[in-house]
């Protein structure tokens, strides 16, 4: 669906982005991810020919945004970081103005009734844009992107700005618009990322650092697994049988939980849940909590962003961070 | 290309912008009307056009300052240049919206012309010459105002900036007339706009004036797509 190859894009002397290169099928949806700055912007900017990069190439469905960009444009709907609004027009006159821009070969009326029922702005299109709340704004800019139903949607930081429940309807939103299109979205939240994309493309000083699937991302593939155990007992004792379980390769004491109660990380090779809870019960041990710890996405970012993983190229397996 | 035009005339009317730049224009149009034509006692219109030549050059800016400005302001730009339209068509949407504001200020001209008529007889071929000239020497400083227009962010720069330029054009002619230098007289005389639209309010169309206007026109708007383009690689 989309092809991206070795964008460079300077702005004046600064590298904004260096050598970025992904692809993705269709059908797809991929978090872009990275810290404020890192060119998350600037790559949709080019992606959409809003920008142009000082080289690479970019190709929508197998046409260059270069050299086709009218054809290229038709297929893309673009949420930027702020919404393209024009403050003095009605809900329905923008969207009625965008339709027409894109030169949407559709029934007008019934086409914008029913992104307006899908992003749920039925209720303002009689309103002036201006006089809207951000959460509103924010989706009456999805519902411009929409607009002659693209099939490459690429939102930026979709849902900035919004309220707990209106960031859950947009996710809720999004992962249903995935089913019918491809999708590239940034974010600061990698919880965000995490709960609606299948990849993640993590981007940092204009350098992708990790191109991943989300699951290998946050370790559900790896090979290490990592339990937090709470257990009535003395510590050396319970550490002492901990480190004798078959599979066990390190047990860390965390402190003390609660009065009498130690509190461990223990690292295996293998699935060791069984052979701890045996272990222990013979020894008299009571277990009053064992939790699998995942790897989260939060903690592989930050392991990335903060220079771990400069040996770490594109494509490169970041499953065991 | 016909929805930017309409967004963007509508635009006028959704601010105080197009209804101010009517009636100054109508205002001041009636005035040396009042003065010129019927004070006076004569049908000719052409000192009412010689005199609007200036209220042209103070008009023109404020219906030019915003169209590209707010558009990078407000990143509304993002929406035009993201979507399949060329950025030539964004720009000569945006000059036609702005030409047909000020075609509808040249109305107060017609109702003036249907007023002499009514009083004496009235010299049509003059009137529409003129506003013929009128139109053409507007879409110069209209897109000279949008080139204005596309270099900042902020529409009151634009518009201040637009301003001086305008006022140092209508001076060309005094820099003629005081420097006695031969060369710089042919120069500033060649690209007099107010001499050039001399011609037009005393009823004189010639080739080379309508050449000139539309030229620079031209120039200006290649000019404006130049920098709206550029901005992409910046």
């Amino acid at each position: 669906m989309i092809k991206v190859r070795n964008l460079t894009k300077y702005y004046v002397r600064n590298k904004a982005l260096d050598n970025v290169s992904f692809t993705l099928k269709e059908g797809e949806i991929l978090g872009f991810l990275g810290p404020n700055g890192a060119g998350k912007s600037t790559t949709m900017n080019i992606i959409t020919g809003y920008l142009s990069s000082d080289s690479g190439t970019v190709e929508i469905d197998g046409i260059n945004i270069l050299e086709n960009p009218t054809a290229a444009k038709k297929k893309i709907g673009y949420l930027p970081e702020i919404p393209p609004l024009y403050n003095d027009m009605t809900v329905k006159g923008y969207l009625e103005f965008i339709f027409r821009l894109k030169k949407v070969r559709k029934p007008v009326k019934e086409h914008i009734n029913n992104i307006c029922d899908q992003v749920k702005i039925s209720d303002v299109k009689e309103k002036i844009i201006k006089n809207l709340s951000k959460g509103y704004r924010q989706r009456v800019g999805l519902a411009q992107a929409l607009i002659g139903d693209p099939p490459l949607l690429i939102l930026d930081e979709p849902t900035v700005g919004l309220d707990p429940q209106q960031i859950i309807e947009i996710r809720r939103l999004i992962r249903e618009l995935g089913k019918k299109h491809t999708i590239i979205l940034s974010s600061h939240l990698l919880s965000e990322v995490q709960a609606v994309c299948d990849k993640i493309l993590i981007i940092n000083n204009g350098k992708i650092v990790a191109d991943e699937l989300t699951s290998s991302l946050t370790g559900t593939g790896s090979s290490t697994e990592k339990l937090s155990l709470i257990v009535e007992g003395r510590k050396t004792q319970v550490q002492s049988a901990l480190q004798k379980i078959d599979g066990v390769t390190n047990v860390t004491y965390l402190g003390e939980a609660e009065k009498g109660c130690c509190e461990f990380t223990v690292s295996s090779r293998r699935d060791v849940r069984r052979l701890i809870f045996r272990s222990l019960a013979k020894t008299d041990f009571n277990i009053l909590k064992m939790t699998p710890v995942e790897l989260s996405l939060e903690d592989t970012y930050l392991n990335i962003i903060t220079g771990k993983s400069e040996i770490k190229e594109a494509g490169s397996d970041v499953s065991n961070l | 290309m016909s929805a930017i035009y309409k967004r963007e005339f509508m635009s006028y009317f959704t601010s105080p912008v197009g209804y101010a730049v009517l009636a100054a224009f109508m205002f001041f149009s009636g005035i040396f009307f009042y003065y010129q034509c019927l004070y006076t006692g004569t049908t000719s219109m052409s000192g009412v056009f010689q005199s609007m030549f200036l209220i042209v050059m103070f008009i023109i800016p404020l219906i030019t300052m915003r169209s590209f400005a707010d558009d990078r302001k407000n990143k509304t730009d993002q929406a035009l240049l993201t979507a399949p339209v060329g950025i030539p068509a964004i720009v000569i949407s945006k000059f036609l919206s702005a030409l047909s504001i000020f075609a509808l200020c040249l109305c107060s001209f017609v109702i003036e012309g249907v007023a002499l008529t009514i009083l004496a007889k009235a010299d049509w071929s003059v009137i529409i010459g003129n506003i013929f000239g009128m139109i053409i020497l507007a879409a110069s400083f209209i897109s000279i105002g949008l080139f204005i227009s596309s270099l900042t962010e902020s529409s009151i720069v634009a518009a201040i900036v637009s301003f001086v330029v305008n006022v140092l054009i209508s001076l060309l002619d005094t820099i003629s007339y005081t420097a006695h230098i031969d060369v710089l007289t042919k120069i500033t005389d060649a690209i007099s706009f107010q001499g050039r639209y001399g011609n037009f309010a005393i009823g004189q169309i010639s080739l080379s004036d309508v050449v000139f206007f539309v030229t620079v026109t031209c120039l200006f708007l290649f000019l404006t797509d130049r920098i709206v383009e550029r901005r992409r690689w910046a």
